[in-house]
């Protein structure tokens, strides 16, 4: 139990992990993170490592349509624009990875500027539509521009090369991913504690009185697409690396809906959100399958009829979520350590 | 000396003159006063100040520049903060949040500031921090909700957060548009006690538009009436109160027999 919370600096009072448990906690996790590959096979490392490019293209999405409240429906295609940038770069320059993940995102934040400049005349669905026209441009762009995308049957890249090491495996592609993920979901909780988050989160709330403070709302809108789809081209690029291969057929609207899900099961505006809705969105699939895979072997006939049950639930757990729990996967988590805060006492 | 001049102000929404030639001045350090029924374009005068309405004529002098072509937020840079007739915070943040976020345009860290927040980022909000905490926070008694979501508050203290994020934006001017509207007696008194407090300890000047006329009789220096867009009295409380045209605005004129 945690019994009163003295701060004697504003900076101790303003820290992310401001009590010794919740640093504690930290390190356990780091811990758990940095030991995982060692136990795990390689099925488990593929799942974190698909996990981990979740998390990061669902933080971007999660700094604008979350915090800004700008919905996007093309955050698949800058995540596509990254992977395809990583790629060609790779394959036609021989740029090394390392360099090839930054300019990736750089790629994407332009792009992800261009799609966010009708933001200073649109707002909310009518914005929402010029996303989708995004994402349907840059899909046909990715289809039919054969000499720089190979049309459909996409790019092929070598394994990447990171300080002489080959990371063609999924062990040591995790640590790639582990090192991304910290340092995007550092990013994003930094910027939310300084006037850049806060002017996101101010349009989001009530733009006009948001401009009324003295932020230049299309300025700031660009910044959050900005931001945003360059985390996604981020995302882009080490989903490349991994995968070793793309195809348009990575990057379809449907993808963009997955992360929308995903920071809505999470949470929206909440940067635990994005992470527990990323991880819930990839593992809940997966897990319904194994569990059919273990009803395949007692009825091995039911299988025709189970086996396309897996989208209903998985349909059906958002749906419940949604209703039961609005705030999302990062409201539930509030709840449970709001209740070990005062344990075993009830007030 | 006039720290705000507003001449020949024109707002029109189609056929609808909603302002008319409306000119005044504000002295600095001074209490204005604008009344006038329902509908008379008080809250129009403050849209036009602020920039989110653009009037068809007339220029608006602010600290001696002509600031009528600027935009908002350009506005609020210079010193023009206000508050809503119906609160208009941002309910997705805490009330700490809501008043760091009035002092948006003077902080100076940029985006990759913000993404690592050590260093320049880091001290900026502690300066930030402190300052609040020492002139916003203990000042207007709100320590005790500085952590809770301003969703959560009453009326009266949502009214008062709102002043606080005002005055974060360390103005010049302060707009206020009723801001004691549905407040009960004790509230008002809490508010009106935190205006005039600003007024004398910080040199503010400030502009009031409001309901309550016993309050407004009582604390402002000037009064100006509008009634359909039109300006009808300017003058002390003493003098508004026997101007036989404001006394018609808000009681009517007697008819004339015969």
């Amino acid at each position: 139990m945690r019994i009163g919370d003295y701060k004697e600096s504003y900076a101790a009072d303003e820290a992310v992990f401001s009590t010794p448990t919740s640093r504690f906690w930290l390190g356990v996790l780091f811990a758990a993170m940095a030991a995982f590959p060692f136990f795990a096979g390689d099925y488990l490392l593929y799942m974190a490592n698909i996990t981990g490019i979740a998390i990061v293209a669902a933080l971007g999405l999660n700094i604008l349509t979350g915090a800004t409240g700008q919905i996007s429906l093309g955050h698949a295609a800058f995540i596509g624009i990254g992977a395809y940038t990583s790629a060609i770069l790779t394959n036609r320059f021989g740029l090394p990875y390392l360099l090839c993940l930054p300019l990736a995102g750089l790629a994407a934040a332009f792009f992800g500027i261009l799609v966010g400049a009708p933001s200073m005349r649109m707002k909310g669905l009518y914005l929402c539509i010029t996303t989708l026209a995004a994402q349907v441009i840059f899909e046909f762009l990715f289809v039919h521009w054969e000499t720089l995308t190979g049309g459909i049957r996409g790019l092929n890249v070598p394994a990447p090369e990171v300080f002489g090491l080959k990371i063609d495996s999924e062990f040591s592609f995790y640590w790639i991913t582990a090192v991304v993920v910290i340092i995007a979901a550092t990013v994003s909780r930094n910027l939310f504690r300084t006037r850049m988050g806060r002017a996101f989160i101010a349009i989001r709330d009530r733009d006009i009185s948001a401009e009324l403070m003295g932020i230049n709302l299309f300025r700031y809108k660009l910044y959050a697409f900005a931001i945003s789809s360059f985390l996604a081209g981020i995302a882009g690029s080490l989903w490349v690396g991994h995968l070793r291969s793309i195809t348009p057929e990575h990057f379809p609207l449907h993808e963009s809906i997955r992360y929308l899900a995903m920071i809505i099961v999470g949470g929206l505006g909440n940067i635990l959100g994005a992470i527990y809705g990323a991880i819930f969105m990839t593992m809940i699939p997966e897990l319904l399958q194994s569990v059919l895979k273990y009803f395949e072997s007692m009825f091995p006939q039911a299988m025709a009829f189970l086996f396309p049950l897996q989208t209903v639930v998985f349909g059906l757990l958002i749906v419940v979520f949604l209703v039961f729990e609005p705030h999302g996967l990062a409201e539930i988590w509030c709840r449970i350590k709001n209740f070990f805060r005062l344990w075993p006492f009830k007030h | 000396m006039p720290i705000l001049e507003v001449n020949n102000l024109r707002l029109a929404f189609g056929g609808l003159q909603v302002l008319d030639d409306v000119s005044f001045t504000v002295n600095e350090g001074e209490i204005y006063a604008i009344i006038g029924p329902n509908g008379a374009g008080k809250t129009s005068i403050l849209n036009c100040l602020g920039g989110f309405y653009r009037q068809q004529a007339g220029d608006i002098i602010f600290t001696g520049n002509d600031i009528s072509s600027l935009s908002p937020d350009r506005r609020a840079a210079l010193g023009l903060a206000r508050t809503f007739q119906n609160i208009a915070l941002f309910h997705g943040m805490t009330v700490l949040d809501n008043i760091k976020l009035g002092s948006h345009a003077h902080l100076k860290s940029g985006l990759l500031d913000t993404l690592l927040y050590w260093g320049r980022a880091h001290r900026e909000e502690m300066k930030l921090r402190e300052e609040i905490e020492r002139e916003i926070i203990d000042f207007l008694e709100i320590e005790h909700i500085r952590k809770q979501p301003v969703s959560t508050l009453a009326y009266g203290l949502q009214k008062r957060v709102e002043l606080a994020r005002a005055l974060a934006m360390r103005p010049k001017i302060l707009l206020l548009d009723e801001p004691v509207a549905g407040m009960n007696a004790e509230e008002t008194e809490d508010m009106v006690r935190f205006i005039l407090d600003i007024q004398e300890e910080r040199d503010l000047t400030i502009v009031i538009i409001e309901h309550d006329m016993r309050m407004i009789m009582d604390i402002s220096d000037r009064i100006m009436v509008l009634n359909f867009g039109c300006k009808i009295a300017e003058g002390t409380p003493g003098e508004i109160q026997k101007h036989p045209e404001v006394l018609k605005a808000y009681l009517g004129e007697k008819r004339k027999h015969g």
